[in-house]
């Protein structure tokens, strides 16, 4: 369980959770999680264009998520950003479809890029996954309390002379480079599953924003973990079990924090100054 | 006109039933398209369509019709949504989110156990992108069956939603359960995208359902005006992407043509990025006098 | 309209008997009563937070009692009772959404039955009336989304009176709105009260621009509510009783200044303690 390609996709698979539990953490904060199912679908039209005029398949996942993002962020200003969003998706799926029928694409090969081929990772691919990770923490890091105020507070923050729409931007480049490194592991339509439930379910679970950020991480982690163990056991496809277990946590969350606590009293702490 | 239609077009028996199709699923799509732009209910929409998606791949393993598949499935999905919280604004993301997500999940495992049956070759580019040419012809009764059902759920609700919509207190003030027409929009929205999945795919039929209805809206005067407006686009983009399909079989000397689902996506998207033209625009918004 | 005039005369459109509403312990509500009789325009005064958001959506049947009864016309108050007419501050539309004001309003007429139905000439002319009744005719085909708040603000108001109802209630349709339109609107209110025959309810931070106008006021805060003129309630010994410290109620040039005694706890200030001298 341990050994050989399954060490590749523990790592990878780490890797992929550590980034979409911290990204994830603000997608649910600024609910922007219609644009972040949004752009790992053009990412998949990347990687589907890529593969029919033979160039690397990173490289058409990036433009293409990167081009997501963008019109996404620029149009969905000038029109209703879920109607922009949608058909962005739509149309973005559509050229995958349009690019696979032109290739002879197997069927397996359209399967690992939807829903992901975690066993199948190579050792040569975990570099640029670090480096993308990377890129994406120190990233967030940087944005780190913009991002926070931006959501939480948007007036306040336009008024200390924050663009709004500059975060919103580069925010959905982050998106968009963590889809990038992401949906060869997971799958286009997968990756969206890690970056909704366990920061949902932290959200649930803490009201201080640094503790559920990091509850956010080890709850994607403890998932990733358990999916691969789980697909390892049962051979059946990873995926499955990254969105079940998703789903489970966000529930469990959900019914611990119905629980009553003190939390109203942290609450009223905040205001009295 | 030879160049426009090429040449079997008109005399194809899966290019009349691909139309008639299109025509009816365009209409229904677009209906309740309508409400769901003005409810802002896009990615709700779209969440379904994944959830349908799992049910036709569900369906594609265990041998059934697909289009029992996609109903049931998103029929589930929107009863779920409903159950967790959509009609409350602030969650309504997340659980919509977590919906999705589990679908997606679902739909992994299913395709794969089919491919590792060998039930199904192609059957996973088929249920996610939709090929209107191999829709069998029995099916159309059963399509349009629920098309009129659907239509009449939502002429029965019809302005208590709009009202609701625009604002739930004032709904239940006059008298209107908002919950009740919630879960009845839902349930038609539902089968809608059932219904859309099978014309252009399960993960495409969001195009049908926001496009038409969203750039009727930027141009009619009236909710009334939009809903027709929105039905002849819906069935312009979906005849026009049936026509373009059949003739990019000549396009390339490989003969290999480009599917329906992707013309009449580009068609939907072109419509509503010439909805920003300004002459296009009726000036409604300012109809002061 | 069932009730003849003289049961009209009667029977108050709105009783409010001790009702009490809770939220995790703390009284946001606390033994609140006061009628309402015809055609009576109700001021519903207290500032942000006290509990009078709270009070109309118990009215409106939004919000569940923790004790106590409202009745409306006499009846107990049922779910959806068409009696009541309700305006919101505002709707959230997008622009985009071609629904003209008058859609708006004509949904006012038919939104709760079910299924098709074609406008009878009488609904149409009825829209008109209406619109022309909140001085609405010059927006009457702007959408919805893109009218201001003022705008909007008589819209919603004929939309909640073309269901002929006998209590209109408003949340708050003054809040926002530049002082000219907030005379405007308090001037619209007191002539739809009179030539409709229907009682008003509104709720407000400030009393003075109802002055005028109210033959009632509702003073609430910390979740009482003293009832009755405004000679009757806007006085020092009656307010510094609900209050629960003493407060002192002062008249400059016919406005109304409720101030607390300069003291230490300033935590307990009223916020009517701020002047308005426009």
């Amino acid at each position: 369980m341990f050994s050989g390609f399954m060490l590749n996709a523990w790592e990878s698979g780490t890797l992929v959770a550590i980034v979409a539990g911290i990204v994830g953490f603000f997608v649910v904060l600024r609910g922007s999680a219609f644009p972040a199912h949004a752009i790992p679908n053009g990412a998949f039209a990347g990687a589907a264009g890529a593969n029919l005029i033979g160039i690397n398949p990173l490289l058409g996942l990036g433009l293409f998520s990167l081009l997501a993002a963008l019109g996404i962020g620029s149009w969905g200003r000038r029109g209703r950003p879920d109607v922009v969003t949608a058909l962005a998706l739509v149309l973005m799926l559509a050229l995958g479809a349009a690019f696979l029928s032109q290739s002879s694409a197997y069927e397996p090969e359209i399967y690992a890029l939807l829903f992901g081929e975690i066993l199948g990772v190579s050792s040569s691919q975990l570099v640029p996954l670090m480096a993308l990770g990377v890129i994406c923490a120190i990233a967030i890091a940087v944005l780190y309390r913009p991002l926070l105020v931006t959501s939480l507070i948007p007036d306040v923050a336009a008024a200390h002379g924050m663009s709004t729409t500059t975060i919103d931007t580069a925010f959905l480049i982050i998106v968009a480079m963590a889809t990038t490194m992401t949906v060869p592991v997971v799958g286009a339509l997968l990756i969206f599953t890690l970056m909704m439930g366990p920061p949902a379910a932290a959200r649930s679970l803490s009201s201080r924003p640094s503790l559920a950020l990091g509850l956010s991480v080890v709850i994607a982690v403890g998932v990733m973990w358990a999916s691969i163990a789980s697909a390892f056991q049962w051979n059946w496809p990873v995926g499955f079990f990254v969105g079940t277990y998703s789903a489970i946590a966000y529930a469990i969350a959900r019914l611990i924090s119905l629980r009553p606590r003190t939390r109203t009293r942290t609450l009223y702490r905040a205001h009295t100054h | 006109m030879k160049f426009l239609f090429a040449p079997g077009f008109t005399s194809s028996g899966p290019v009349h039933v691909a139309l008639a199709l299109g025509a009816m699923v365009a209409i229904v799509s677009a209906l309740v398209g309508v409400f769901t732009v003005v409810r802002s209910q896009s990615f709700a929409g779209h969440a379904l369509t994944d959830v349908a998606t799992a049910g036709g791949a569900g369906a594609g393993y265990l041998g059934v019709n697909a289009l029992a598949g996609f109903v049931v499935g998103s029929l589930t999905g929107g009863v779920a949504m409903e159950t967790i919280g959509v009609h409350r604004v602030r969650s309504r993301d997340v659980a919509t989110g977590i919906v999705l997500g589990a679908a997606t999940g679902c739909s992994a495992l299913f395709f794969y156990l089919a491919a590792n049956a060998g039930s199904s070759t192609g059957s996973t580019q088929r249920i996610l992108f939709g090929s209107l040419f191999e829709v069998a012809p029995d099916t159309l009764p059963i399509v349009g069956l629920l098309s009129v059902v659907t239509v009449a759920a939502l002429a029965l609700i019809g302005r208590a939603l709009l009202l609701s919509s625009v604002s739930p207190e004032m709904a239940t003030v006059g008298g209107i359960s908002t919950r009740s027409v919630g879960v009845i929009f839902m349930l038609t929205l539902a089968v809608s995208v059932g219904l859309s999945s099978v014309a252009i795919g399960a993960i495409l039929s969001t195009a049908l359902l926001i496009g038409p209805a969203a750039s009727a809206l930027r141009m009619a005067r009236t909710i009334r005006g939009a809903m027709l407006l929105a039905c002849v686009l819906g069935v312009v983009a979906t005849s026009l992407g049936v026509l373009l399909a059949y003739d990019s079989y000549n396009w390339s000397s490989r003969h290999t043509p480009l599917p329906v689902s992707f013309f009449v996506v580009v068609v939907v998207v072109v419509t509503y990025a010439l909805t920003y033209v300004p002459v296009l625009r009726r000036r409604a918004t300012t109809g002061r006098s | 309209m069932t009730t003849t005039p003289t049961s009209r005369s009667l029977v108050p459109v709105l009783e409010v008997d001790d009702v009490s509403v809770t939220f995790g312990g703390r009284a946001v509500l606390d033994h609140v009563s006061f009628e309402i009789a015809p055609g009576e325009f109700t001021g519903l005064i207290g500032s942000n937070g006290v509990g009078k958001t709270t009070l109309l959506r118990v009215i409106l049947g939004l919000q569940k009692t923790t004790s106590g009864t409202i009745r409306v016309l006499g009846q107990p108050l049922r779910h959806r009772s068409r009696s009541l007419g309700y305006v919101p501050q505002k709707v959230i539309l997008d622009p985009d959404v071609p629904l003209r004001a008058r859609d708006l309003v004509a949904l006012g007429v038919d939104a709760h039955r079910f299924g098709l139905r074609r406008r009878s000439r009488e609904d149409k002319d009825r829209v008109e009336e209406m619109l022309d009744a909140v001085d609405a005719l010059g927006f009457a085909d702007a959408r919805v989304g893109s009218l201001s708040g003022g705008e909007q603000q008589r819209v919603l108001i004929a939309h909640a009176l073309i269901s002929r109802p006998s209590l209109l209630l408003l949340d708050e349709p003054l809040a926002n709105l530049d002082p000219k339109s907030v005379q405007e609107i308090v001037a619209l209110l007191h002539r739809v009260s009179v030539q409709h025959d229907v009682a008003v309810l509104l709720s407000a931070h400030e009393m003075n621009a109802l002055l005028p106008v109210m033959d009632r006021i509702v003073y609430v805060t910390n979740g009482k509510a003293a009832s009755g003129t405004t000679e009757e309630v806007v006085r020092t010994d009656v307010l510094s009783e609900l209050y629960g410290h003493h407060v002192d109620v002062l008249q400059l040039h016919g406005r109304v200044l409720v101030v607390a005694e300069p003291s230490a706890d300033t935590d307990h200030l009223p916020s009517h303690a701020t002047l308005h001298l426009d």
